[in-house]
């Protein structure tokens, strides 16, 4: 079995892994870090999206054994102690999530965005989700919450 | 997805040895297309050969007339580059409509056009402008390079090391893309070089990426959008699925065509 | 109003743990000692199975267990509600066994189950199950499952599940006889996938001490699934099972009803002696989750000269898919049909429904269920005749509504509505679109060689599901009322048990509001409990925009409840009459005293009662209520939507959504406004993205999201959303109901607004969904000269 290592949320992990782990697995049930999500199985919803190397991806989409030696973030290891990130507090000032599925890799990957992009247009906003899908919203207090986000990041 | 022997060597070298070697080896560059097949079970290699750490496989260089693309250069890298835009904003742009933005941070362009997905964008950008792609062993035109759908001039053990775009005058991509999928439903890339004008579309053709020679001719005398009045590519060989009739796909790719022009 | 109370804009108390990570789905659950399953599903639509052999499977590395329909000898999945045919035969009811005994009815019918040590072992063991297929020809289309032929049950002549109608048909023919103009119009709603993000999941406990099984489970209604499952499937009495709904990422309907692998892995996990759990891989969700609407209708409007609607005629032909879903009978009958009034003051409605079995995945309600269907129906049709006699959109609605003075009114169709006003959200929702500017952006649009045009829809439901009475007498086998219970705790704390679900309406949030601005309590101390039979008495769940209506109501009479006990203690410790005790702001006080309790303090002195009077009062303070309500609550509103089309493809855009809806007394405006926002995305998805393609065989073409198109964020604007109220009138908070106002109201909007944009080029019709290529197609079709008939 190969093993892997990397820094997940700022902590060191090693671990013998089958090769075929993909890395939400790895997350999900070696590191029993739940709050990334598998909404679909063809890359396409964003529920698994995680940053590694500070970059946003589809967990689902990238083996652990492609990870190694990487920095990964998860939406456990977004805020700072109890003090919610400046994405989270603003998903929730603007009802940016119902259900709540979706919104870990809504708020990793608008967190990509901000990074790249400072004050995003609407369009801007809602062309980087490509990659999240949510049921509920209907994207329209997402969009909000990124663009409030904007302001304070 | 059934389980594999993974490697992740460092020098091509290595990596070749590595890929004779394997029983049914397959290289993964980004694995954007790869993993997803293999998760379906639709794909069972006996080792997965990571380019990752073949470290003169990425990076982007210039010297204003072309540009060199390393492989394993992410389509994120490939939009972002400041020799990319500056040389050929038309490839820059590609790049930065393909997939989502987690596919680009992920995905590269070797993977992209050694897998010569019918739907893929970059297939349609190599041929329209005239791209050479290195490999391992040598080098093949575009023209020569993609054979058909998935298919490409690639042996079994030839690893992709980078592509060579020249610059063109002009260059224009437009993608009508699939509304589910967001690949390209049809996607034209259009490009002027000198007196020469190529025409390459992706997502429509049933053999995959061609060019679309009677656009050519129209344009190489006048590159301007009503050259392409009256001119339309036969619906005969092309993709027709519940997105598209392959009717609606041969009007759309006069419809790309002429506004890729337009924005070359 | 207090910051915290009904009406305020509070921040969702739930929205901690989502944004942090530390929700609790299904699939986050891990039981010690797990197992893991996979099911093997049909590959073919329609087939008998003549060899099913296991043994290599069970051989295989890391299994644990495999079993097949022959193993499985439990009860059949019941249906819910029973619907009788006019000739007042009771509806077709086929065997649905969990795992296929002998025969396969759908792609993705549960064939056998694999549990192993992982996924990964239990899939790969799979594939080693022999199967081999007497494959028989799939009936997909319904017309031609009601030819007969190939039958999907064989105890269900023609594939008929039941011919049902409402109305007098020979009135109805006598008023089209002296109609002035006559509309007609053949509708398709199109099936749907409902693809709540979090894929269904499930694992099945049991405790050998106890005897106690417990299911987790992605439900909306945990206590249906216990009475589902446990009485009629698995035959395990109630005190023994546990049904646990924990967090559940979105519903839509598709987590109402009770599925195959509920029972299946809790019948599996005493026979492995392990916890089984199961997730879908979302293909499979595709394949299993019960599709939403599929139906053909055809319909015609009679109206008199001045546009006022005399009568209706609708013929319905409803899919119910492979096998009846636990609502399915009903969502085209009593959800649909009843609601064939709409807005407006036709006397004469006559409905005929027939519902039909096809070798395709059972269909269900999916939000709204049953009244989008009759809402696309009357808007599409009304939107024609008023083409057709010339007069503007908004006025042959003016001339036909139900006037604002006139409720409760009785429709023909068996519902009375309590309350409504149909001109007033008409009006708003003008203003907020300036319909008056449209012609203006029209004529920019052609400037620019682009078509625009406006879509008009004017909406009724019925939801608050529902008077049990009157429910009963229809056919539902259960009664739809709705428990809570609230226990104030010794230190004035309070939880409340509620029997409503909550899997992203942010009950957590509202229900709480309820109860701050009741008795008086911060929101910290208040927790909202639900999703667990055992820490609930008894629910009907949610869905049908019924947990405010029916829950929060329950929810209000167990408060109550509480108030009435606390004045008795605090008369007793007062020394005062309880009729003096007034209860305002917290606080109990004797009225023209300054002498006053708090609400802690009784709830204190009701755990610490020094000197109750043991005759007539008990210790403790917790009350339960059981709320079953007078009627149905009845939503409505107005959407006006503004497309721009590009003619060269067929891009339709979306330019505008202007929705004004009646959705009651409003609790939480944010969270109003996120349930219409969803709504809509959902409605336009429908009208102009989602489309489920089955191809002759019954193999689903569109099985996943490469195929099936999921509304993006670039594929929608930012909406505009306003409400308009009229109180419900026959409950305590007036409330009525917001959960699918936007998915009933948007679709006839969005398809009458493209067939205005495409009416200058002659074109009439428009189909969901509203595909680049099919707009495209249409324009295409009115540029060609007309073909020689």
């Amino acid at each position: 079995m190969p093993t892997v290592s990397m820094t997940v949320n700022g902590q060191a992990v090693t671990g013998d892994i089958e090769a075929r782990t993909l890395l939400v697995e790895y997350l999900r049930e070696n590191l029993r870090l739940t709050g990334t999500h598998v909404g679909c199985d063809t890359s396409q919803c964003g529920a698994c999206v995680v940053h590694v190397d500070g970059k946003s991806v589809k967990a689902c989409t990238m083996l652990a054994a492609q990870a190694e030696g990487s920095d990964v973030l998860t939406i456990e290891g977004l805020a700072d102690g109890d003090d919610l990130h400046p994405m989270q507090e603003a998903f929730r000032n603007n009802h940016g999530l119902q259900c709540g599925f979706c919104t870990p890799g809504m708020v990793m990957s608008a967190v990509d965005l901000l990074n790249h992009n400072k004050n995003p247009s609407e369009g801007e906003i809602r062309e980087w989700l490509e990659g999240n899908i949510c049921r509920c919203t209907g994207y329209h207090n997402i969009v909000k919450s990124i663009q409030e986000a904007a302001t304070k990041m | 997805m059934y389980d594999f022997n993974y490697y992740k060597p460092g020098s091509l070298a290595d990596a070749a040895s590595a890929l004779a070697g394997a029983e049914d080896g397959k290289i993964v560059a980004g694995g954007m297309t790869l993993i997803p097949t293999m998760k379906q079970r639709l794909a069972q290699p006996s080792d997965l050969i990571d380019l990752a750490a073949v470290g003169d496989l990425k990076g982007i260089s210039s010297d204003g007339s072309s540009v060199t693309i390393g492989a394993m250069t992410t389509h994120a890298e490939v939009a972002g580059s400041s020799d990319v835009q500056l040389v050929i904003p038309a490839l820059a742009a590609v790049a930065e409509g393909i997939g989502d933005p987690q596919v680009r941070n992920c995905g590269t362009i070797g993977g992209s056009v050694a897998n010569n997905d019918p739907a893929a964008d970059y297939p349609a950008a190599c041929l329209a402008l005239n791209a050479t792609i290195v490999t391992n062993k040598g080098e093949y035109s575009a023209d020569d390079f993609f054979t058909g759908m998935f298919d490409t001039a690639l042996d079994e053990d030839e690893i992709l090391t980078a592509v060579k775009f020249p610059k063109p005058d002009k260059a224009a991509y437009m993608k009508f893309p699939n509304p589910a999928s967001r690949y390209a439903m049809v996607g034209v890339c259009v490009a002027q070089t000198g007196g020469a004008a190529r025409v390459a579309v992706t997502g429509a053709g049933q053999d995959g990426v061609f060019r679309a020679s009677e656009m050519e001719a129209a344009l190489a005398s006048n590159f301007a959008p009503e050259a392409l009045d009256g001119i339309s590519v036969s619906a005969d060989d092309l993709n027709s699925d519940i997105h598209a009739s392959a009717e609606y796909r041969a009007h759309l790719i006069g419809v790309m065509a002429k506004r890729a022009v337009a924005a070359a | 109003m207090t910051d915290t109370g009904i009406g305020a804009s509070v921040k969702r108390v739930e929205d901690a743990r989502f944004l942090t990570g530390r929700g609790s789905y299904t699939d986050d659950l891990e039981q010690p000692n797990q197992t893991y399953a996979y099911i093997l599903r049909s590959p073919h639509a329609h087939a008998a199975i003549t060899k099913l052999d296991v043994s290599a499977a069970k051989a295989a590395p890391g299994v644990v267990a495999v079993f097949t329909g022959e193993d499985m000898q439990v009860g059949s999945i019941p249906c819910g509600w029973q619907v009788n045919s006019k000739d007042g035969e009771p509806m077709k009811e086929p065997e649905h066994p969990p795992l296929a005994k002998g025969k396969v009815r759908y792609v993705g019918d549960q064939i056998a189950v694999v549990i192993a040590e992982s996924l990964a072992e239990a899939k790969a063991a799979a594939e080693a199950i022999e199967v081999d297929y007497d494959i028989q020809p799939a009936v997909v289309d319904m017309n031609k499952a009601l030819a007969g032929g190939t039958l999907v049950h064989d105890d269900a002549p023609n594939n008929l599940c039941y011919d049902w109608e409402i109305g007098d048909a020979a009135e109805v023919d006598a008023a089209f006889a002296n109609a002035h103009h006559i509309s007609k119009i053949d509708i398709v709603n199109n099936r749907v996938v409902p693809n709540a993000m979090e894929p269904r999941a499930a694992v099945g406990a049991y405790d050998k001490a106890s005897g106690e099984y417990t299911l987790y489970t992605t439900s909306q209604n945990p206590h249906v699934i216990r009475l589902l499952m446990g009485a009629f499937v698995l035959q395990i009495p109630e005190h023994k099972l546990r049904v646990v709904a924990p967090d559940v990422g979105g519903g839509f309907g598709s987590k109402i009803y009770h599925y195959a692998e509920e029972a299946i892995v809790t019948w599996a996990a005493p026979k492995v002696g392990r916890p089984v759990k199961w997730t879908a891989e979302r293909t499979e969700s595709f394949l299993t989750d019960a599709h939403g609407r599929d139906h053909i209708t055809h319909a015609e409007l009679a109206l008199d000269e001045n546009g006022k609607f005399l009568g209706l005629k609708v013929d319905t032909i409803a899919n119910m898919g492979g096998y009846l879903s636990t609502f399915a009978p009903c969502v085209p009958t009593y959800l649909y049909a009843t609601l064939l009034a709409g807005v407006y003051t036709t006397p004469l409605i006559h409905a005929n429904v027939r519902a039909v079995f096809t070798n395709t995945t059972p269909v269900d309600a999916y939000r709204g269920a049953g009244r989008p269907e009759a809402a696309y129906l009357l808007e599409r049709l009304v939107d024609r005749a008023a083409r057709e006699m010339g007069i503007a959109q908004d006025e042959i609605r003016k001339r036909n509504f139900i006037p604002s003075d006139a409720f409760p009114y009785q429709t023909p169709v068996a519902l009375q509505y309590d309350s409504g006003d149909y001109m007033a959200t008409l009006e708003k929702a003008q203003g907020m679109a300036d319909v008056a500017g449209f012609p203006a952006r029209k004529a920019a649009s052609e400037a620019k060689g682009k078509l625009r045009g406006l879509g008009y829809s004017t909406y009724v439901e019925a939801c608050g599901i529902a008077p049990s009475a009157v429910v009963g007498s229809l056919g539902a086998r259960a009664g739809l009322f709705e428990s809570a219970n609230v226990r104030v705790n010794p230190t004035g704390s309070v939880t409340v048990f509620t029997g409503s679900h909550s899997h992203g309406q942010g009950h957590e949030t509202t229900f709480a509001q309820l109860v701050s601005d009741t008795l008086g309590l911060p929101l910290d101390q208040i927790e909202i409990s639900h999703g667990d039979t055992n820490k609930v008495a008894f629910g009907m769940g949610t869905y049908g925009s019924r947990s405010l209506a029916v829950g929060g109501e329950a929810l209000m009479k167990a408060m109550n409840k509480v108030i009435d006990k606390s004045k008795k203690i605090a008369a007793h410790v007062l020394e005062a009459a309880e009729a003096d005790i007034e209860f305002k702001d917290g606080k109990f006080t004797v009225s023209g005293t300054d002498k006053e309790m708090a609400f802690g303090e009784v709830a204190l002195t009701a755990y610490v009662p020094h000197n109750f009077p043991h005759e007539t009062l008990e210790p403790g303070l917790e009350e339960q209520a059981f709320y079953d309500p007078m009627n149905f609550t009845y939503p409505g509103g107005c959407h006006i939507v503004e497309v721009e089309i590009d003619p060269d493809t067929g891009v339709t855009t979306i330019e505008k959504v202007s929705a004004c809806d009646d959705v009651g007394r409003v609790i939480n405006p944010m969270i109003v406004a996120g349930q219409t926002h969803g709504g809509l995305a959902q409605g336009i998805g429908q009208a102009m993205l989602e489309g489920c393609v089955y191809d002759d065989d019954g193999q689903l073409i569109t099985g996943s999201y490469m195929d099936y198109t999921m509304p993006r964020a670039d594929d929608l604007p930012s909406f505009d959303t306003d409400t308009a109220v009229t109180l419900c009138a026959h409950n305590s908070l007036g409330v009525k109901g917001v959960g699918e106002t936007g998915a009933i109201g948007s679709p006839p909007a969005v398809i009458n607004a493209i067939v205005d944009a495409l009416s200058g080029l002659g074109v009439t019709d428009m189909t969901m969904p509203a595909t680049p290529e099919k707009v495209w197609q249409a324009i295409q079709d009115a540029k060609m000269p007309m073909a020689a008939e």
